[in-house]
Formats: C-alpha cells, structure tokens, sequence
C-alpha cells in the first residue's frame, strides 16, 4: 500500500467512521442515525459530483440541485406508470433501467444546458445555471399528471438484483458504497490527463488554450459528467425518501449544495464530504431548537464566506484560514 | 383569436415587464456601477411588500403606504450596504453569490418571525380598485394602468438619471473607474452605498405595486430574482437599455405564452395534446428565450462595453 | 528555403484605431526573425492574430502553405505554433513541473484520458524535467509557480512554449522586467535555440535584438518600415528617424 499523507490519513479516518459507526447505531436499534446518515451520504455524492466542476474545473453552478430532481423525477415517474397506466413505454420498477434513465437524462440535460452556459464565464455562468435549473423547476410543477407542485409518491422502491433497498440497511449500504465509488471516479478523473487540462484551465484559460487545448470541450465533458454523477444521486434520493417533487431542485437546494462545497474545502475529495455531514448536522440541531433555524443558518453562511474560506478540511489539517 | 382579449394581454405583459424591469434595474446599477452580484435583491422586493402592507394597515392608505415604505426600504438597504456588503465588494463573484445566499435566509426568516408564514392581502383605495373602460369595449382594471405609468415614470427617471444629471455622469464615471471619481473628490464608499440603497429601493417598490394584485408572500422574493437574471441575461449584464428591453419582452413572452399558447398549438396538434404541452412549454417560454438568445449571443442582446 | 509562416496584407482596427496596417512578413525555416517598434506599434496585436487569440479583419496567415487565418487558438497550437506572453501567463496555483507537463502532454495526442494519474506518466513527467534543466529551473520543479520570482517567472515562460515542441515560437517580450544578469542568461538561452526552432521574437533590449536576429523587421503603427538584416536595419535612414533615434 502506498504511502498516504495527512490528508489521506483524514480522508481513509472519516470514511471508515462513515462506513462503520450507522450501521453500529441500526444494529443496537437506533435507526434514526441510520437514516440520517443515508440522507448525508446521498447529499454527499451530489456534492462530490458539484466539486468535480466547482472545486476542480471552476465552474460555479448554482443549479446543481436540478440534476438531483431529473434523476429522481427519472426514478418515480416509471413507477407512477407501473401502478397507474399511461406511458407504457417508460413504465417499469426495473431498478437498472430506472438508473439508466436517472444517469442518462441528467447527462443529456448537463450536455444540452452545458454547451449553451459554458460558453459564458463568471456571474454569466452562475445565472444561467441557476435559470436552467428553475425551468425544470417550472416544468415539473406545471405537470399536473406528476403531482405538479405536491410531487409525486412513489408507491414502490426499484427493483435490483440482490439488493433490497426497502431494508434500511442496505439502502444505506448501497449508499455508501456508491459515495465510496463516485469519491473514487473523482479523484480519478482530477488526477488523470483530463483532470490536469480541467484544473489547468480553472486556473488559466488563455494559457491552456495557447498550449492547444479546446478547454471548452474539456469543461462540457467534466459537466456531463457531473451531472450524471448527480443523477445518480437523484435516484439514491428518490428511493430513500419515496418522494419527488419541485422543491428538491429549488435554487435554495443548489446554494446549498454550493455551501457544502464550499464549506467543506472545494478542490479536495473529502471536502464535499464534510460539507455535506456539517450541513446535516447544522440543519437537525438548529431545526430541535427553532423552526427559524435558517436565520441562524444564514448567519453562518455569510460568516463562513467572510472569515473562513479554507473550508473545515483546511481547519482539520490546521491551516487554512484566510483565501 | 379575440382582439379585445388579446389587447388586454398585451397590457398585462408589459405592466409584467415594467414590475420586471423596476427588480432588474436595481441589480443592473448594483452590478454594473459596484460589480456586485446581489442574490439577495429578489428578498429586498419581498420585504418591501411587507413593509407596504403593514404601513397600509397602519395609515388606511395604499399610496401614502407606499410613499413611506420607499424611503424605509431604501434605508434598509442602505444598512445591508454599510454592514455586509462593502465587505465583499474586493471579492470574487462567487463569493458574492454565496453570501447573498446567506442573507436571502436571514432576510426571508425575519420576515416569516414578524408577519408569520402567510400571505398578506393588500387593499387598495377604492378609486383604484375599480375598472377602467379605455376606449369602446375595452375594459381594464385602474391599478394595472396605475403600475404602468408608475413603471414608465421610473424607468424615464432612471434613463434621465443615468444620461443628463451630475449624479449620473459621476455614476457611469464610477463604473468606469472608481479612483477617478475618488480623485474628483466624491466620496466613493458614500456613492456605493447610495446606489445600493436606490437599487433596494427599485427593488422595494415592484414589491409594493404587485403586492396588492398577488398579495405580499415570503416566496416572491425567490420567485422574481430568477425572473430578473434572466432579464438581464438577456439584455446583457450591466446594461440599463438592455435590461428595460429584454423586461418588456419577457413580460410580454410570459404572459401572451400562458395565454395563447394552448390555441397556437391547436393549430397543429388535438385540442387534447395542446392542453396537456402548452403548460408546460409556456412555463419553460422565457427560459427557451434565453438559451436561444445566449446560442446567438453569449454577451446578450445589449453587451455593455468591456470595462 | 522553405517558409514557414507568410503574413499578407493583414489588417486589424479597433474601434478608429488601426493596429495591423497591411503587414507582409515572411519567416523561413529556422530563422529567428525579431520585430522591434516603438510602444503603440502594434507589435502584440500582431502576435496575437498569429497564436489565434485575435481575429484579423483583412489578409492571410499561411503556416506552411496552410491557411490559418480563420483557425481558432488551439487548432494552431496543434499545428505547431506556440506564443509566451508578455505579461507572464502561468497556471500559477500549479507546480511549475506541472505547468511544463501540461505543455509537454499538450503535444502528446489528446488529453481526453481519464484514468492513468497524469503524474504517473513517466514520459510526460522526464520530458517536462528535461526541458526544466535546459532553462535552469531543475531545482525548483516541484515549487507552486507562484512562489518563483520573476525572472524564474519569464524562464517558465519560455520553458512552457519549448515544451511544447511547437516548430514556431512566438515570443513576446521575453526579456521584460529582467536586470541585467537575468536578461544575458535568456539571451544565451535563446541563441542555443537558434536554427532548433523558427522564432519571431518582439522584445525592446536591442542589445538582445541584434545580438540575436537574423532579420529584423521594423514596425511603426501597424505597418513594417523596413526589414534585413542587423546591419542592414542599423544603417537604414528611415528607421533611424522613426525609431532608433528617439532613443
């Protein structure tokens, strides 16, 4: 085994706490971390997968969130169609081919979406994300078929070979593993030639593009990529929650997805991680106090912006404060 | 189709534009003079209905309602400036973005710990509750035409603000170059924030002048900021002609899209079918509108000059 | 001799102001050919329209015997042109080893290779090392760019156009900033490049200039006054009017 540094050694740390201490908890009979945990570990892969192009290629997108609606849409409306008639085309409870949906319509939305808003940088790019995700916003509420504003129920979880997601533990399982698995695409795909020409171009464009590099099919690429990676988590969500509707993909849900991020340590592989499990753990201590709990949550938002962009990675490996 | 219907619709998307232009206006001047991205500009809309409606409560009036909550919006802003903003005017846009994130949920909390999570209704006096009878046949509520001229006063104010006055020429002089203006002895940081105070203030009042027809809601805030961006992308960032543009346009896509779309699709398509898509097409309209404009022109349809 | 780049008649204006006026230039194989002009002469926009980041209004860039005028930055740099920039342009949050590699995988088929880690490829890794040493940068391989100096800056510079093993390199300023110890070394650097690659050098040090060129060409407001050689350019009348002798 190869060496690993600080930051390794972190990283290895907190994911066996991940893969070990929920399923403890569940298996002493408290489900409620169990269930919890799962809920983290799935907003986890959404962040990691808003990390490969916030973090590493630079790409601030604020309607990441629209990614986990389609793949969750993607899982439910097969299912609405298998228990109510209609659409017999797309109707199924057939995990994989729910999963192959999830994953492929959130790429092709990424793909359509991408090639249009990657053509423009900085607040541009934030805008347009953030539109882009509210029109899918707008087209899932005006379904009237899929619930529209209340969402849809889903009546049965997918379907898959050996596993049965209606066990809480092996939805968690499954879970966690899947995060285990997109962590590990991640730092891959970052590290590879690819990753090399999609940080190089975060860092400068002009200079890549003078060495050769079309950085713009570079960046369409790494945002496919992500968004199929988000699907993924669209349709973890879809089955742990039996629920889809208009709100997951609100633009509230994508800032919040951008502050795991963020929090975390953006451009790390156990950043988003951390993002995501501080975010959970802010939200269900807040929210036993004060229903208001997002006035406190705001406050801390603007205060990490201000005082501490390292991110908690940064603060764990004892540096870090300041940009 | 029925003219007299379709007269009457036209009215309403450009009132809808104008209400979208006073938001987009505001976000225009904070981004183009202070280069400020402010998430939070749709919050500072919703508060000012808030504001409005208990002032109207309070003083039996809408209009004098308005006419006092302008200013306090305006201060409110002037406030957020002093405290928060000016802190991150030396940082990147994405840290605009994530602050204003934060206080869009300190605002929209607040507002929910004093008004509670309903909605309020606005009354309006009666004399501008009634209907208007235009010219033969055509009949349309008085506050419609009300928000109109109001829409159509600010937006000459703010070209005539922008164009002719000192104020305006130290503005675009400002955005610029800051540190001509400081060498010209005007008070930069007293500029900034005076012009983020008129941006709420803009902000604030499209919140008062539609609240009596929606009625003054927590989510409206979020609602109108996306609306806006995509004015603006659409105009092109930073510029004031675009972004009075682009509003009339999307006013007028939005509204005419709810409206007709399901008959224009008829033509091609069962009444069924045409009911079921025109929906959801005519809520994706303006969304289609800007990808098609940005494929076109990345800059928008107005590009402000490169600074 | 075989050219390698043609420029014809080219014209680029912005807004009123003419940049380009008409440039003819040609550069055969192996030359370094320097163009040297007073500020405002439109030395980098001339640059600029070679490497792609700008688009010509009128004229024609040939790259040998291709027409490139149209083709967008990196499709050129594909081709084999490669440009430093004046204002140093680095990926600066990267290690400068990284920084050349990039250069180095940029030559080394495409880069749409998501699995092997990149600083695992040995010959990407020893190439990049290679062309380190032969700007004297060995030691600082693994150093954040944003740490070296400034003149440590202008040899990255150069070390990132080489490695690309572009055929024609187009140098601006390569010599900016430096003091006098600093800019002989990139003197000497660059004479051991002479005849290896074809280069059009833009640079002010005329000592630099005619220690190193050719040929030279003169250009004043977007138009070339006079091309030659050193000595040529040297006793040419017009040239010392126009420029040398303002100095």
């Amino acid at each position: 085994m190869k060496s690993l540094d600080r930051t390794g050694w972190i990283t290895v740390g907190v994911m066996l706490l991940l893969g070990v201490l929920p399923p403890f908890f569940y298996w002493i009979g408290n489900e409620f971390y169990l269930l919890l945990a799962t809920r983290l570990v799935i907003l986890a892969i959404a962040a990691v997968s808003l990390n490969l192009i916030l973090g590493y290629g630079g790409m601030a997108s604020f309607g990441h969130a629209a990614f986990v609606g389609i793949g969750a849409y993607a899982m439910g409306i097969p299912v609405y169609h298998e228990f109510y008639g209609g659409f017999s085309a797309a109707a199924s409870t057939n995990g994989l081919f729910q999963l192959a949906l999830s994953v492929g319509l959130s790429a092709l939305f990424a793909l359509i979406t991408g090639a249009i808003s990657l053509r423009t940088r900085g607040v541009y790019f934030i805008m347009i994300t953030m539109a882009f995700a509210q029109m899918v916003f707008y087209l899932f509420q005006s379904l009237d078929e899929y619930g529209g504003d209340d969402g849809l129920v889903i009546e049965m979880r997918s379907e898959l070979p050996w596993i049965n997601l209606d066990h809480p533990l092996q939805m968690y399982l499954l879970s966690f593993v899947s995060l285990v698995v997109a962590m590990g695409v991640v730092h891959m795909i970052v590290n590879s030639r690819f990753g090399m020409v999609l940080r190089g171009a975060k860092g400068n464009d002009e200079r890549l593009v003078t060495l050769g590099f079309n950085t713009y099919l570079y960046r369409l690429t790494a945002y496919v990529i992500a968004g199929a990676i988000c699907g993924f988590a669209g349709w973890l969500t879809a089955n742990f929650s039996t629920f889809v509707s208009p709100s997951m993909m609100g633009w509230g849900r994508s800032g919040e997805l951008m502050f795991m991020v963020i929090l975390g340590g953006a451009a790390t592989a156990l950043g988003p991680v951390l993002g995501a499990a501080a975010f959970i753990l802010i939200e269900e201590i807040l929210s036993s106090f004060t229903v208001y709990w997002h006035l406190p949550f705001g406050l801390m938002l603007i205060g990490v912006v201000l005082f501490a962009r390292g991110g908690l990675l940064g603060m764990l490996q004892g540096r870090g404060r300041g940009k | 189709m029925d003219t007299t219907l379709l007269f009457i619709q036209i009215l309403n998307g450009v009132q809808l534009g104008l209400l979208l232009f006073l938001v987009a206006s505001g976000l225009t001047l904070v981004f183009g003079i202070l280069d400020f991205v402010n998430l939070a500009h749709g919050s500072i809309y919703m508060l000012g209905a808030f504001i409005c409606a208990s002032l109207t409560f309070l003083v039996g009036n809408f209009l004098i309602a308005v006419l006092l909550a302008v200013p306090i919006t305006g201060v409110i802003g002037y406030l957020i400036e002093r405290v928060l903003i000016r802190q991150l005017y030396a940082r990147s846009h994405l840290d605009h973005v994530l602050a204003t994130f934060g206080l869009i949920l300190v605002i929209d909390t607040t507002v929910q710990i004093i008004w509670g999570p309903a909605g309020i209704s606005v009354p309006l006096p009666d004399w501008l509750n009634g209907q208007t009878e235009l010219f033969a046949g055509v009949v349309v509520p008085t506050f419609r035409l009300i928000i109109i001229a109001a829409g159509l006063a600010v937006a000459a104010g703010l070209f005539w603000l922008v164009n002719y006055t000192r104020l305006g020429m130290l503005i675009r002089a400002g955005a610029s170059n800051s540190t001509m203006v400081s060498a010209l002895g005007v008070d930069i940081k007293t500029l900034f924030s005076l012009v983020f105070a008129l941006g709420a203030m803009l902000a604030g009042l499209a919140g008062m002048l539609i609240s009596p027809i929606t009625e003054a809601s927590i989510n409206m805030g979020g609602e109108v900021i996306i609306t806006a961006f995509v004015v603006i992308i659409i105009g092109g960032i930073g510029s004031m002609k675009g972004a009075f543009v682009a509003a009339i346009l999307v006013g007028l896509i939005d509204t005419l899209g709810r409206s007709f779309l399901d008959d224009v699709f008829a033509l091609f398509m069962s009444q069924n079918a045409a009911e079921t898509a025109a929906p959801a097409i005519s809520a994706m309209l303006i969304y289609i509108l800007m990808a098609v404009i940005l494929a076109l022109r990345p800059q928008g349809l107005f590009p402000p000059k490169v600074r | 001799m075989s050219m390698l780049l043609e420029i014809r008649d080219l014209k680029k204006g912005f807004g009123g102001v003419t940049a380009t006026d008409g440039v003819n230039l040609s550069l055969t194989q192996g030359e370094l050919h320097a163009i040297i002009g007073p500020n405002g002469a439109g030395k980098t926009t001339l640059i600029s329209q070679l490497s792609g980041a700008l688009r010509p209004d009128a004229g024609v860039i040939l790259f040998k015997g291709g027409d490139i005028t149209r083709r967008p930055a990196h499709k050129r740099a594909r081709l084999g042109i490669t440009r430093s920039f004046q204002i140093t342009s680095l990926v600066m949050e990267m290690s400068v080893l990284d920084n050349v590699a990039l250069a180095v995988q940029a030559c080394d088929g495409h880069s749409f290779r998501f699995v092997k880690p990149a600083r695992k490829i040995s010959h990407l890794r020893e190439r990049a090392q290679e062309v380190l040493a032969q700007v004297g940068l060995a030691d600082r391989a693994a150093l954040p760019a944003v740490e070296l100096s400034h003149g440590e800056h202008r040899q990255l510079e150069i070390a990132v156009a080489l490695a690309t093993g572009a055929e024609l390199m187009l140098l601006d300023e390569p010599m900016a900033g430096l003091g006098g110890e600093d800019s002989a070394r990139m003197i000497d650097f660059l004479k051991g490049l002479k005849g290896e690659r074809t280069i059009l050098l833009i640079e002010h040090d005329m000592d630099a200039v005619f220690a190193l060129a050719d040929r030279i060409s003169v250009l004043v407001y977007g138009r070339i006054i006079a091309t030659g050689s050193p000595d040529e350019i040297r006793g040419n009348a017009e040239v010392r009017h126009a420029y040398l002798g303002e100095e």
